[in-house]
């Protein structure tokens, strides 16, 4: 189901996607998937658990073999994409926040790309260290370790490694779990903003009414595309139910959405 | 004081400070790969098939090197392959591959009794047994770390924090999985005279975590571990002399108290930081 298009006469394909089957050993997780994300898009993927979102996002980055089918990232196969085209936030869930890493230490990670191999920074790699961050506001916590800082600044800590290569299509995993609501907000927000710029977007995500509030373009996805299109069009019950396999309340209030497992009446009735 | 200058007088002495010193400082700088990337067991493993190797070469009348070279290389290779799917661990891989080639050394030994004296060495350090050849192998291995880990210094930072990411961004994570393999099995094998078989592991081990408790930047960790390597190494090998031990124990016992006192100095530095903030 493709409830609007994107495509145009000018259309030109950050991603795309052709019949592409990927699993792991026995298990095929989709097959015969075909995909496009535009240049310029700011795009989120939402599906249930195990419906092969991070699968599909490692397989767009090259970490994950597909076992059919063909993948372009700015016309070109996936593992002949030149490093630093694409930058990658993984789920902060996964990093080893004992590591002893400073926050600069971990934002000239991303300097990899650049072909210098000498351990210390340039002058102008440190002033490019230093402008990112103070843009992202963690100016102030680049000496901090990790663990010391805010959820927030994490998240804005891997943004700017994954921002400092100047990439043209940035992924993120998971961006909005594991942090409060107004980081939550404030990270969509500055996302937007680097979208607005020309970098094209695609991140997963489970927070449905972050994608509704924030995000201009959906894919639902469970072991393939069900949907895509603006979150007005996709957020449909029919949409969701197939997506997610569940009841789920859609409410209109003034031109939001808001989206919400019905679960919850049933919380009421025990309590009674 | 005379008491105390007087090793220094033998010939002796000096080579095996300066093997303690250089052994100490690669293995400082290494260990703060191996204990990051969770793979404190390695070094022990790796040291007891490198021993079942250079027996295996002494039967065949090859070098002790060439022969500890080859085992740790081959254990090297057959743990990253049988832990490629995921399916078996590493700590059990380490397990039964170094195992059951020390296991081929310990019976040829057994076999060969001529063989005991120097497999005793190896064991737990000599400081008798550090030749020429020897203090040439360490500085090479030393050397050898010191230039590849300083140009590699970006891609092993970032590989060992995020190996994912670090595909992403380009870096080939399986190139520099193996070429710090190939370092580890160097300096572990460059180690074995000095420090002995069953004691390789702590130098390893000991100045990167004493490193990591003084400091949470990966830059100023490499350099407090090499430090606090080469230190170790050379106080640790006049102790063996002092007290006539077996030079890998003391040098051993020296890092574990350095260890214990970071332990009671991070308490100490944390305290110190809160009232400079207040």
């Amino acid at each position: 189901m493709q409830a609007t298009s994107l495509f145009n006469a000018q259309f030109s394909a950050a991603v795309q996607l052709s019949n592409v089957k990927a699993g792991y050993e026995q298990n095929v997780v989709f097959s015969d998937l075909s995909l496009e994300i535009a240049a310029g898009q700011f795009a989120g993927i939402v599906g249930p658990t195990a419906s092969g979102k991070t699968t599909l996002l490692k397989i767009i980055l090259g970490i994950h073999p597909v076992i059919s089918g063909k993948i372009l990232v700015h016309n070109n196969p996936v593992n002949q994409v030149k490093p630093g085209t694409v930058g990658y936030v993984p789920q902060l869930g996964s990093v080893d926040w004992n590591f002893p890493v400073t926050v600069e230490e971990v934002i000239t990670m991303g300097l990899y790309t650049n072909g210098r191999i000498l351990p210390w920074l340039s002058k102008e790699e440190r002033k490019s260290v230093y402008d990112l961050a103070y843009r992202l506001g963690v100016e102030d916590c680049l000496q901090q370790h990790i663990i010391d800082i805010s959820g927030g600044q994490r998240q804005r800590a891997f943004l700017a490694r994954a921002l400092i290569s100047n990439p043209k299509l940035l992924i993120l995993d998971e961006p909005t779990s594991g942090v409060d609501i107004k980081t939550q907000h404030e990270v969509l927000h500055l996302l937007g903003d680097i979208n607005r710029e020309g970098m094209t977007i695609l991140l997963t995500t489970h927070d449905l009414n972050a994608v509704a509030s924030h995000l201009p373009w959906v894919i639902c996805f469970n072991r393939g595309v069900v949907a895509q299109g603006q979150p007005h069009d996709i957020f449909t019950n029919e949409i969701l139910t197939q997506t997610y396999g569940g009841d789920i309340v859609i409410v209109k209030y003034e031109g939001h959405l808001l989206i919400a497992n019905s679960t919850p009446l049933h919380f009421r009735d025990e309590k009674h | 004081m005379e008491f105390l200058l007087e090793p220094f007088e033998y010939e002796f002495f000096r080579r095996a400070l300066l093997a303690a010193l250089l052994v100490g400082a690669s293995g400082g700088m290494i260990g703060v790969y191996v204990v990051l990337r969770g793979m404190s067991y390695v070094g022990h493993g790796l040291s007891h098939a490198a021993i079942g190797g250079a027996v295996v070469g002494f039967t065949l009348n090859l070098n002790f090197y060439a022969g500890a070279f080859a085992m740790g290389l081959l254990a090297v290779l057959v743990i990253n392959k049988i832990t490629q799917n995921n399916k078996i661990k590493l700590d059990a891989a380490i397990g039964i591959v170094t195992t059951a080639m020390f296991a081929l050394g310990v019976a040829i030994v057994s076999k060969l009794r001529n063989f005991k004296q120097n497999f005793e060495a190896a064991l737990f350090g000599n400081i008798l047994g550090i030749t020429d050849h020897d203090l040439v192998v360490i500085g090479l291995v030393a050397a050898i770390t010191l230039v590849t880990l300083f140009f590699s210094y970006r891609a092993l930072l970032f590989s060992t924090f995020d190996n994912e990411a670090a595909r992403v961004f380009g870096i080939k994570t399986e190139s520099v999985q193996f070429l710090f393999s190939l370092l580890l099995t160097f300096s572990v094998i460059a180690s074995l005279n000095v420090i002995g078989v069953t004691m390789v592991a702590a130098t390893l081990i000991a100045p990167a975590m004493t490193a990591r408790m003084l400091t949470d930047s990966f830059s100023k960790m490499i350099i407090y571990s090499t430090l606090i390597g080469s230190v170790t190494g050379v106080i640790g090998m006049y102790l063996s002399y002092i007290f006539n031990v077996a030079s890998g124990t003391t040098i051993v016992l020296f890092s574990a108290l350095l260890f214990s006192l970071s332990l009671l100095a991070k308490p100490i530095h944390s305290l110190s930081a809160n009232l400079m903030k207040r």
